[in-house]
């Protein structure tokens, strides 16, 4: 579904990704690890297209990246449920409109969506929160809520910043094994983590790829994870 | 999405669109204020326009009906010259009246340089005929051969040396009215891009997150375009009211032909100034739109 072949990337001539190949394809489950700065964000960003390769080519849904247009963009990332570090939201709507945007945008009727969005955020354990606003929520809570954004639209590829970053682990676990569900529904996720045990947890329960970005280049994770 | 989709869709509340920009409190008034401001303007710069245009037409008019006729002649001649004229004109196709002025109107005419008390028949006051032309006019240049030839002492002022200037200066009025009205439209279009501008800008993160979750640019600006289309036409309805109110009330000058007795609408001239609210609606929708274009192409 999302191909990277020969990817580079680069900030003001440093090359901070270098030969970069990653195929998302249906039902693949991958963690993207190492240390900050590594380039794990960088990497995500290519996949959805918010930033352009300097070199080599992103394939999305059978389709070259450089050659879409603005509104092609916008309909792929429909296809494509987004979890971001920084957690963004419209800040004047509240939790459960900030939820339902994806389909705000897609032109679809939140009444004949109403039971499918609110028990969205029941799963992520925010039903009691639905009506506060994004400034009002704790760093857990947008997680959870960014999440549920990111799923409402019953994505083919699941992209995940450090979805557990603010979250206890318990709630860390609770959104892995949706993750998880989700994936063997064949839906293909990637999770940028530095959360080891987390790692370890996924690894147990789905056939998940452990990634690691090191010098600007992906490898595979040893036997040390 | 083009831009007649675009402009229809502006009438039509979207699922979702609307809610998705935050309220712009401060940058929505400055539209609807300037709006309204120039709406106002534009109804001043209307009626300059067409009383202009009114008073061309009746400059015109009331100079092309009539000439003058000046016989300077020694007093003792001045009566056969005159009777002289006056038969002339009798015979003259397209003069419809001829009169020689007495000494009171003649007076009349010249009390406003020299006072009342002038005794007009102690001076060598040149005699004056008024002509009053028929609708389709008279030869002036076959009139004036002809009274050079029987009456030597007899000028014909047909006021065209009158008429020209007076009318070119009523129609460069009228060109001025227009030029401001066109004037007014850039600067609504100006502020309201300033203004759509600066709210797209205090919105950066909005169009990120929009655009993050699978908006495409139309969707995005017709949210924004929407909002300020609507208050500008708020805003110039307003205005437009309130000019067509301001004119309404000024003072009537009745008498003596001035400037001002002409400025304003009449009849169906009133119903003028009501495209200016959706006109200005237009101007609002073009520039926000090319406003929210250009800032959508900056975010990925």
């Amino acid at each position: 579904m999302i191909e990277l072949s020969d990817v580079r990337y680069g900030y003001d001539g440093t090359a901070l990704l270098t030969d970069i190949n990653l195929a998302l394809v249906p039902g693949s489950f991958h963690f993207l690890t190492g240390p900050s700065g590594a380039g794990k964000t960088t990497l995500i960003k290519l996949c959805y297209l918010e930033l352009t390769p300097s070199g080599g080519q992103v394939m999305a849904f059978g389709r070259p990246a450089s050659r879409m247009r603005r509104d092609e963009i916008a309909m792929l990332r429909r296809r494509v449920g987004v979890v971001h570090q920084d957690c963004r939201f419209l800040d004047h709507m509240n939790l459960r409109d900030n939820v339902a945007l994806p389909l705000s945008v897609a032109g679809e009727s939140l009444t004949a969506h109403r039971a499918e969005i609110d028990e969205l955020i029941a799963w992520v354990g925010l039903a009691d929160r639905a009506h506060a606003l994004p400034a009002e929520l704790s760093g857990g809570e947008r997680q959870r809520a960014a999440l549920a954004r990111a799923l409402i639209l019953s994505p083919d590829v699941i992209l995940a910043d450090e979805p557990t970053g603010n979250v206890d682990w318990e709630m860390s676990l609770k959104l892995l094994t949706l993750l998880i569900e989700l994936n063997r529904m064949g839906k293909s996720v990637l999770i940028a983590s530095h959360d080891l045990n987390l790692i370890r947890a996924a690894k147990g329960q789905a056939n998940a790829r452990v990634l690691r970005l090191r010098a600007g280049r992906l490898e595979m994770a040893g036997a040390d994870l | 999405m083009t831009l007649i989709s675009d402009a229809m869709s502006i009438t039509r509340p979207e699922r979702g669109s609307d809610g998705v920009v935050p309220p712009t409190g401060f940058t929505a008034r400055l539209t609807q204020f300037t709006a309204a401001g120039m709406a106002f303007l534009a109804v001043f710069a209307l009626a300059l326009s067409m009383a202009t245009e009114r008073l061309a037409d009746r400059w015109g008019e009331a100079l092309a009906q009539s000439a003058t006729i000046r016989i300077s002649a020694p007093s003792e001649q001045r009566a056969a010259q005159t009777e002289a004229v006056l038969e002339i004109l009798g015979a003259t196709p397209g003069v419809a009246q001829a009169r020689a002025l007495d000494a009171t109107e003649q007076q009349a005419l010249l009390a406003p340089f020299f006072g009342p008390d002038l005794p007009v028949e102690t001076l060598p006051i040149p005699q004056l005929v008024e002509i009053v032309t028929a609708p389709a006019g008279f030869d002036a240049e076959g009139l004036r051969l002809r009274l050079r030839a029987e009456v030597p002492g007899a000028v014909l002022d047909d006021h065209t040396a009158w008429r020209r200037p007076l009318i070119a200066a009523a129609e460069r009025l009228s060109w001025l009215g227009i030029g401001a009205m066109a004037l007014i439209a850039l600067m609504t279009a100006a502020m309201t891009t300033l203004a759509a501008g600066s709210a797209l800008a205090a919105n950066r993160q909005v169009l990120q997150v929009l655009r993050l979750v699978g908006a495409q640019d139309g969707f995005i600006a017709r949210a924004f375009v929407r909002r300020f289309t609507f208050r500008a036409l708020t805003g110039a309805a307003l205005g437009t009211l309130a000019g067509m109110l301001a004119i309404w009330s000024l003072p009537e000058v009745a008498t003596g032909g001035g400037f001002l007795t002409g400025l304003g609408f009449s009849g169906a001239g009133w119903l003028a100034p009501l495209p200016v609210p959706f006109l200005t609606a237009v101007v609002a929708f073009l520039a926000t739109r090319m406003a929210a274009f250009r800032a959508l192409r900056a975010i990925p």
